[in-house]
């Protein structure tokens, strides 16, 4: 039940400031996208203008249009609650609600949005932890502290959270920076796994992690520090890695800057 | 500086250390010598041979530091004795407190004390009790804490999780501003409303007070609670499609309330101890009243005041008596508040 992203002319700001400017592209659905680009280039912020986290920021502010299959995001009446349910979120780090248990991390989003039929609850908490490749690791430990599990375990159960509430579309941010390698290796193959059913975006800093895990890539970057952000180019990622059409792409790329 | 090496070094990295026995063994021969030099000075004041010894033991400290161990050694050793000298001049007091009102407070404190009200008693008499006292400290207490703390938590929710304009800024001054407020004047503030009403007074009014001097401590300690709250944890729920009520009732609140609730039961401690607008607005009361919304009231604080005027050695008792009490009432809602704390607390889980 994956939904396609079409943005156009997208500009966030912070405050007065200009973050990113005009961006404008296509996600299509069941695929993997990624953004790459140096540090304060504007990839998050322009991924939490996708789910509209980006307004929970003091001061944030966003124009344009982000069209999720036939509807404008940020139409009049749009509730963003409404939105995130839609689309959902992992961070870069991974943060498990520390008073819940297993079990109840993955049950919140069900549990506090309000709806959901108690008798299928155990059965979604289930579906979501095999989904994230973690049910064989914690199926007996299902009522202890999320927050005891390892980091690349617990960033599991964010993203079992996260799919829980179905959503349509999975944005991911840097999933893995604060990650080992095995546990990379563990949430990659989950991605691929996942883009059967969820169309997926996700920032990282590693460019082998794009080429690995994506179908397109999208290169972020800016004229200078205090410039805004801009979409450089987006493209099939094995194009972006074998023969950008852009010169800066294959200077970040091949490591002459950044 | 090093003449004198109590341990020679080998490397270049190592330098002469004093035994591990050096500042006990310094500690009691300050002390000796404090009490040698007072006897011969003819000083009878406990404290001015503690205040000797404690001289004594930081000069010889960083005297003997200095010479053996170096410059920098000796800085620590001084610094690690004052925060001890601190420390100690922190606790003596408190032990002594408490250690004179247990010896003076058992010999009256027993069930029947505890059970009885001073009805029929005359302040020179022995016998009575406090059972009033403790149904009007309860009840005012407990209905201060019911006004008092939803009333905090929530405004330290509102400064923390909507707050960002003038309004807040408002609010957080006089905040400020309240938590200077003499609590005799709180007292004042209800009792000139009382006064433009005609009404006596009751128990009821006292927690009106006592709530007012109780909100700014409720507020300033749940939002220093809340500010520790993690914002990606509130980022996570609502990414989840969780409203933000929901995020704050169920993620935000939940994850601080051990602090919270420390910080409610300090302040609930804090307005156990009023006396002055208990004193103005509800008045006291020798009998037993359980209705707190009519009629003069005794208290626990008041209680005390009112028997160490009478003067007397069984008034006196009593009082000691009561205060032990209310230092145990305190003590016990400490307790409660720290096994609340560590049973809420966030877990790890290993």
């Amino acid at each position: 039940m994956s939904k396609r992203i079409d943005v156009s002319g997208l500009s966030a700001y912070y405050g007065s400031f200009r973050a990113i400017e005009d961006i404008s592209m296509t996600v299509e659905p069941r695929t993997v996208t990624a953004f790459i680009g140096p540090s304060g280039c504007g990839k998050s912020t322009f991924l939490r203008t996708l789910n509209r986290m980006h307004e929970v920021t003091p001061g944030g502010r966003v124009e344009g249009k982000v069209m999720l299959d036939e509807e404008n995001l940020y139409g009049t009446g749009v509730d963003p609650v409404a939105v995130r349910r839609e689309v959902g979120m992992v961070f870069q780090r991974p943060n498990p609600f520390p008073t819940m248990s297993v079990y109840d991390n993955v049950a919140a989003g069900l549990r506090l949005s309000g709806s959901y039929k108690k008798s299928e609850l155990g059965d979604i908490v289930e579906k979501s932890l095999k989904g994230a490749n973690l049910w064989n690791e914690v199926k007996d430990r299902l009522n202890k502290p999320g927050s005891g599990l390892s980091g690349g375990q617990q960033q599991r159960l964010c993203i079992a959270r996260a799919i829980a509430v179905e959503p349509k579309v999975l944005l991911m941010d840097e999933p893995c920076s604060a990650l080992d390698p095995i546990s990379t290796l563990a949430i990659e193959d989950l991605i691929g796994e996942l883009k059967e059913r969820f169309t997926i975006v996700i920032v990282t800093h590693n460019m082998q992690q794009a080429a690995r895990v994506s179908d397109k890539t999208a290169f972020f970057n800016l004229a200078a520090v205090g410039q805004p952000g801009k979409l450089i180019e987006i493209d099939d990622t094995e194009r972006i890695f074998s023969n950008p059409s852009v010169q800066a792409t294959e200077d970040y790329i091949s490591g002459r800057f950044g | 500086m090093s003449t004198v090496v109590a341990e020679k070094p080998t490397g270049s990295m190592q330098g002469a250390r004093l035994p591990k026995w050096f500042t006990v063994a310094l500690a009691a021969g300050s002390a000796a010598l404090g009490i040698g030099i007072s006897f011969a000075a003819g000083l009878d004041s406990s404290i001015q041979w503690a205040l000797i010894a404690a001289i004594l033991f930081i000069v010889g400290t960083y005297v003997i530091a200095t010479v053996v161990e170096g410059k920098r050694q000796a800085k620590d050793r001084i610094a690690t004795s004052l925060v001890w000298v601190a420390f100690m001049l922190a606790v003596v007091p408190l032990v002594s407190l408490v250690w004179t009102t247990v010896v003076r407070g058992v010999k009256v404190l027993d069930v029947y004390f505890l059970t009885h009200s001073m009805g029929v008693v005359a302040d020179s008499e022995t016998g009575g009790g406090i059972y009033h006292a403790i149904i009007g400290s309860l009840e005012q207490v407990g209905l201060a804490t019911l006004m008092g703390a939803p009333i905090g938590i929530l405004t330290a929710v509102y400064l923390v999780e909507y707050g960002h304009g003038k309004l807040a800024k408002a609010v957080t001054f006089f905040v400020d501003v309240m938590t200077g407020i003499p609590s005799i004047v709180a007292g004042l503030f209800i009792l000139s409303i009382m006064l433009q009403f005609q009404m006596q007074p009751f128990g009821f009014a006292g927690s009106l007070a006592l709530a007012i001097l109780m909100m700014p401590v409720v507020v300033r300690s749940t939002e220093e609670m809340l500010k520790l709250v993690p914002n990606e944890l509130r980022e996570a729920s609502l990414a989840l499609g969780i409203p933000k009520w929901r995020t704050i009732l169920k993620v935000v609140l939940p994850t601080a309330i051990g602090g919270i609730t420390t910080g409610v039961m300090l302040a609930v401690a804090r307005i156990a101890g009023e006396t002055a607008p208990v004193l103005l607005l509800v008045f006291g009361n020798p009998f037993i009243n359980n209705n707190p919304f009519e009629g003069a009231q005794a208290s626990l604080p008041l209680y005390i005041y009112q028997q160490y005027a009478g003067g007397t050695d069984a008034s006196y008792d009593r009082a000691w008596a009561a205060a032990l009490t209310l230092i145990a009432f305190v003590m016990i809602l400490n307790l409660g508040a720290r096994a609340i704390a560590r049973w809420k607390a966030p877990k790890t889980g290993r």
